[in-house]
């Protein structure tokens, strides 16, 4: 039996929109050992409560999306790492967060937890108290004699966040990259708990100051979801006005801080204004530059005035002319181009991760939330998804370039045909299981929750970075350490994202 | 190519805002704090090192545009280093993680005296959204001494400018 038909033959739960298939753990055990012969059943999220294992596929093929959850047993479930690598790091926030073990797993290292929390496993039943001094952390050994290592972080140099970057050289020559991650990890997922969707918005605002809006609609849509509730037409225009804006800013942003780690300021500096112009454009139309708290379970939190709609759209024919002066600098540099050649990673290990955003986009994977699996408003809307072969530093900036150019297009529809109505609806006190998304800047954002009698009983977050970081740490072995900063920016991954 | 430029600039005017004057009281009270032989040694210059004790990276996001041409920190003798050993400010956002505790105190020790500490965004003043979390100390003030707050989720590059341009008056003084 195929994975995917295993899962598809057990019996199912109610889940919106997708029903959770519910495995008993000798099925998820036959499906944990077929994984490796269905590449085409991508893995996009493992994650737990105190009771089950939860997982989320996509099956590329049919286009499916496959929830999963398996009960836990003697305090384990069996592993999906040794056939999806991708799932090793979702093992080990899960032992990490809930305490349950991932039997036969390929890493059981800690993840986010350092040992400093006074507690182990903090979001199950009860948690236990910690006394033990906090261990050196264990990194992996390098296939090497001769080799040094070069820690970075938690602190080093620019503004940056917290996390730390091991090293190990040859020389120049980088043998492996080791990110150890968790020194951001704020407990968001038990903040969450107990609180109703309206009140944990502003936790999922936080979750990555760079895709807050992107983070609060995929929350948004979650808990609307559980709930049974459509915002309307006029909420899901705003939103989607929203993140446009938020992705134009970050890719003028990412593209900035991609031209000042090759050392071409002349290029980060008129990106780094554009991404100015949009804020202030988001400003003078949603009151916040970041839009935060700006979307909220049931609609949007601020609507758009007619000086607010022409703000936006004051901004886009300024936009569109310094877009154009970028993309006319970067083509005429072949030094950048040259600088730019690097970071590449294999569109075979971007399939294998199932990574989305410019990161995935630019090694082949056409991947989209907004048209996979799609939502309102963008269903109705005409867009491209531009993707690239090249899977290197330059195919990434050149998608960051085309999606902005797609953006523009999508505000301007957007802004011609907004819908008037009602900005946002109560949420009824319901109970039941929602999964929402939305692509943000950096890819496709997950959010799972489970409303008890109109409160979170438990939730989920799942950041693209989660899916990068690896993609990053394979870029970067076999490159040079004097690559490390260039290829840091140009995947720009989010360490919040994936602390929580 | 750079003819173009220049007639452009010259026709547009330059892209940095003006600066509001600093906060007059803020000053006054942070100037109580230095002593004459920091001010002397320190001038109307100051390093800063910015320091994300677990934030979202909002903060970090606006901090950066400080950078930028339209806010140019650096026309106020105000800079970015990436030692602790240069800095005469640590500039702190996040609500402290507990995991981040310890590194913030060392990168605070390694900085040579006279220091200061300012702490950016609603979060270093208390923990802000995340006060209560197992996993949250709960403030900047929690791990090391604040000298000055910077409130906003994040503040806009215009306050962090205030703010910070209030620590250089109150050195001047």
């Amino acid at each position: 039996m195929t994975a995917s038909g295993i899962i598809a033959a057990a019996v199912t739960a109610p889940c919106h929109p997708w029903p959770r298939h519910i495995l008993a753990p000798d099925a998820w055990s036959a499906l944990a050992a077929v994984l490796a012969e269905e590449p085409s059943l991508e893995l996009l999220a493992l994650w737990a409560d105190p009771t089950q294992v939860y997982a989320l596929f996509h099956d590329a093929g049919s286009g499916r999306f496959l929830p999963a959850s398996v009960a836990i047993v003697g305090g384990g479930y069996p592993a999906l790492s040794p056939q999806r690598p991708a799932a090793a790091w979702f093992e080990r926030v899960v032992h990490d967060l809930w305490g349950h073990t991932a039997l036969g797993a390929t890493d059981a290292r800690p993840w986010l937890d350092h040992g400093r929390w006074g507690q182990a496993a903090p979001l199950a039943t009860r948690p236990a108290p910690l006394a033990v001094t906090p261990a050196p952390p264990e990194f992996l050994p390098v296939a090497a004699e001769d080799y040094h290592q070069i820690p970075l972080g938690p602190v080093f140099g620019g503004i940056g966040e917290p996390g730390h970057f091991r090293l190990s050289a040859e020389g120049e020559a980088v043998l492996r990259l080791e990110v150890r991650l968790g020194y951001a990890h704020k407990g968001t997922l038990g903040l969450m708990r107990g609180k109703s969707p309206r009140a944990s918005a502003r936790f999922a605002a936080r979750i990555s100051g760079d895709a807050t809006v992107a983070h609060a609609i995929a929350f948004a849509r979650a808990a609307e979801a559980a709930a049974a509730t459509d915002p309307s037409p006029r909420a899901h225009a705003l939103r989607a006005v929203m993140a446009e804006l938020e992705r134009i800013a970050n890719h003028f942003a990412d593209i900035a801080a991609l031209a000042e780690a090759a050392g071409f300021a002349v290029l980060a500096t008129p990106a780094a204004r554009q991404r100015e112009a949009v804020l202030n454009a988001a400003d003078a139309a949603f009151g916040h530059r970041l839009m935060m708290d700006r979307v909220i379970p049931g609609g949007v939190a601020a609507d758009l005035d007619a000086d607010g709609a022409d703000a936006i759209r004051g901004g886009l024919v300024a936009l569109d002319a310094g877009l154009q002066g970028l993309v006319r600098l970067i083509d005429a540099s072949s030094s950048l181009a040259d600088r730019l050649a690097a970071g590449a990673v294999a569109p075979a290990l971007v399939a294998r991760y199932a990574a989305g955003g410019p990161v995935g986009r630019a090694a082949g994977r056409a991947f989209d939330a907004r048209k996979t699996p799609g939502y309102k408003p963008y269903d109705s809307l005409f867009f491209e998804v531009p993707t690239l072969p090249g899977g290197d530093a330059e195919a990434r900036l050149r998608i960051r370039l085309a999606e902005i150019r797609e953006s523009l297009h999508l505000l301007r529809s957007l802004l011609a045909t907004l819908p008037e109505g009602p900005v946002s609806v109560p949420l009824p006190l319901a109970s039941g299981e929602g999964i929402g998304w939305a692509e943000g800047c950096r890819g496709d954002i997950w959010h799972w929750l489970r409303l008890d009698g109109g409160l979170i009983a438990a939730a989920f977050v799942r950041d693209p970075a989660w899916l990068h970081f690896p993609l990053f740490e394979a870029a970067m072995s076999g490159s040079t350490i004097a690559d490390f900063p260039l290829c840091a920016a140009s995947f720009g991954c989010s360490v919040s994202g994936v602390d929580l | 190519m750079v003819f173009r430029t220049l007639l452009a600039t010259l026709r547009r005017g330059p892209a940095t805002r003006p600066a509001h004057a600093p906060d007059d009281e803020a000053a006054q009270a942070f100037a109580v704090r230095l002593d004459a032989a920091a001010q002397q040694r320190l001038g109307r210059s100051l390093a800063i090192r910015s320091v994300n004790a677990g934030g979202c990276n909002g903060c970090e996001l606006e901090l950066r545009m400080l950078g930028a041409a339209v806010y140019d920190l650096e026309r106020f003798g105000l800079r970015f280093v990436t030692s602790p050993r240069h800095a005469d400010v640590l500039l702190v956002t996040g609500p402290v993680t507990r995991t981040m505790h310890a590194a913030l105190v060392r990168t605070w020790q390694a900085m040579p005296d006279p220091k200061w500490v300012v702490a950016v965004g609603d979060c270093g003043i208390d923990g802000g959204v995340f006060k209560g979390s197992y996993a949250v100390s709960g403030g900047v003030d929690a791990a090391v001494p604040v000298d000055l707050t910077i409130r906003g989720c994040p503040p806009t590059p215009l306050q962090l400018l205030d703010g910070l341009r209030t620590l250089l008056e109150a050195n001047a003084r």
